[in-house]
């Protein structure tokens, strides 16, 4: 990947990571540790992946965007407003009685929302209806969902699984956000997914498993990914819950609590500094 | 007119989804290993290339329903009434329902008549889960020539529908091939004063002999079909009750939570008058053969036309 190419992809996620500190600042819940391990993804997948048009949210050959770990939503929120699918005022209002932006995706109100979520595992199933639909109309779009690895605890996900192997769901890809913690502790305590990549690969998926904080991982993963023939892909991405924000990152306590007033300060001037330093690589 | 004929709702709906699919390109069919009970095996046969098979999997299949929709397709997604509105009620309420997208959900073996397989598989709940969730339309047809309208309705309505269907043959009543109803509007079947009874689903014809019989006997009992239990006919309800003062609802589903709780809550707020429900009391069913089950369970022609005597008394 080209060196202005991946800044400005990092750029893209420092902001994200930004909004996600606005967002649960303002809405004085939400959840800031998964929403941040996941936004290098969201950036590379709203700056650089998709084929989207904001000015055209619902154009017929885009490629669809599921969030199944839909709690992680002031990630996506930050990254669609930072797209320009609304204004980055939205993101205070977020969980705000009367508000656009909804605690979980909802594909009703918010632009740029391909698939309501938020019921871990169930949108996997609707990423396999989606890129079905597509199969069934011959139309090339591609289909992308992130799911949490605690999620994978879910017997749902592995029906899916099973269903878009067993339909070679070629124009789907899956993305693991694999920062190792759940709400109750880490996810080899809680539930034991692992070994995540043999279950996949068992389910007749082409299986990655990258550092989800390297966008040039990350782009050579998705760039195989669209190579795949006759199979689902899935990328494992290896990342740590709260990135970017120090005093958050690897707490399981971030999953889902919301900054305070001078928590808000001190990841705010940390992001601000970040993104300065690299404004000015 | 048509013929009468003998025949299961649900093989009156895989006759029906066949015949609808030129119509209606968008439509698919999704089934989860059950296509020759369900009957979408009629639909499968037709159009191979339209048809899904989801496998055991029934949580999946209403979220892949879901993204079919999401992207323009019309799915019909069936199972048994268990396990389509039952074990995948969650994805049904948060996959279907909370985005409002266009899935028809069938639930077939509803109700005892399942008969021989027993309570795991007879789907006395169905009813009052699915009008738990909001912006759910419920049909409830009564009959073969009822069915092939409902699937036509349930189509034309752009939305979430639960398609409650059985697996008993029976003989129909609305013999006529432009049998047409309206979503949402009870039919009066049998005029009266002196009571009504209102049903759904198979219990339709069974009251509708009780009514006949009794009306050979002297006692004129309104019979109402309620094909849609939601959104229900609250007004032909009401105007029932008031001019006949007292209400029978019979279904083949607990009294919890199904018509006759729909049609009681429907009165205590407009215009409060007894009712008593004829179902399943609050029990799990047992194996046996259908026909008698019924009977066993009250819910035939012989007991309605007891029931309705003894609410005279």
């Amino acid at each position: 990947m080209e060196k202005a190419e991946k800044k400005n992809l990092k750029i893209k996620a420092c902001k994200i990571r930004m909004g996600v500190i606005e967002g649960t600042y303002n809405a004085k819940s939400g959840h800031p540790g998964g929403s941040l391990s996941a936004s290098d993804l969201f950036s590379y997948l709203y700056f650089k992946e998709m084929n989207i048009d904001p000015k055209d949210p619902k154009k017929s050959d885009r490629d669809r965007f599921v969030l199944s770990k839909g709690h992680c939503c002031p990630g996506l929120y930050s990254a669609l407003a930072e797209r320009g699918y609304f204004s980055h005022e939205e993101l205070k209002s977020l969980r705000h009685l009367g508000a656009m932006l909804q605690g979980h995706p909802d594909m009703k109100t918010i632009p740029g929302i391909d698939m309501s979520s938020g019921s871990l595992g169930q949108g996997v199933s609707a990423a396999c209806g989606i890129a079905l639909a597509g199969k069934l109309d011959q139309k090339d779009y591609r289909v992308y969902a992130i799911l949490g690895d605690g999620e994978l605890e879910e017997g749902q996900v592995w029906e899916a699984a099973m269903f878009a192997g067993h339909q070679k769901l070629d124009n789907l890809c899956l993305i693991v956000d694999s920062n190792g913690l759940q709400i109750d502790g880490s996810v080899e305590d809680v539930g034991g997914p692992e070994p995540i990549d043999e279950k996949f690969r068992a389910f007749r998926f082409d299986v990655q498993t990258i550092d989800g904080h390297d966008f040039d991982a990350i782009d050579a993963a998705f760039q195989h990914a669209k190579t795949v023939k006759g199979m689902p892909s899935v990328i494992i991405a290896k990342t740590v819950k709260g990135k970017g924000v120090s005093f958050m990152e690897n707490q399981v306590g971030w999953h889902g609590t919301a900054p305070n007033a001078e928590q808000y300060q001190a990841a705010m001037a940390e992001l601000n500094k970040r993104l300065e330093e690299l404004e000015a690589e | 007119m048509a013929e009468m004929v003998k025949k299961a709702t649900r093989e009156s709906f895989g006759e029906a989804i066949k015949e609808l699919a030129e119509e209606y390109p968008q439509m698919v069919v999704l089934d989860a290993d059950l296509a020759a009970a369900t009957k979408t095996g009629i639909f499968k046969k037709a159009h191979p290339e339209r048809f899904i098979d989801c496998g055991i999997a029934e949580s999946n299949m209403m979220g892949v329903a879901a993204g079919l929709a999401a992207s323009g397709k019309i799915p019909f997604a069936a199972s048994f009434a268990m396990f389509s509105a039952g074990r995948a009620f969650e994805q049904v309420r948060n996959s279907i329902a909370y985005p409002h997208l266009n899935v028809k959900i069938v639930g077939t073996h509803a109700g005892v008549s399942v008969g021989e397989d027993g309570a795991t598989h007879q789907g006395n709940e169905d009813i009052a889960l699915m009008r738990s969730i909001p912006g759910m339309v419920i049909l409830n047809p009564a009959d073969h020539y009822e069915t092939k309208a409902a699937v036509r309705a349930a189509l034309e309505y752009e939305g979430p529908v639960y398609l409650r269907l059985g697996s008993l043959a029976f003989e129909s009543f609305n013999n006529n091939d432009d049998y047409k109803f309206e979503l949402g509007k009870g039919i009066t079947l049998h005029e009266g004063n002196d009571i009504t009874v209102v049903a759904t689903g198979l219990m339709v014809s069974e009251a509708l002999k009780a009514v006949k019989s009794l009306e050979e006997q002297g006692i004129h009992a309104r019979l109402i079909n309620i094909h849609t239990i939601k959104p229900l006919d609250k007004e032909l309800i009401v105007k029932a009750a008031r001019e006949t003062g007292k209400i029978i609802t019979v279904e083949e589903h607990n009294i919890i939570g199904g018509l006759g709780e729909a049609v009681c809550s429907a009165l205590c707020e407009e215009y409060p008058a007894p009712v008593i429900r004829m179902g399943m009391n609050d029990e799990f069913g047992h194996s046996g053969p259908a026909v008698e089950l019924l009977k066993h369970y009250g819910l035939c022609a012989a007991n309605i036309e007891a029931v309705v005597k003894k609410a005279l008394a």
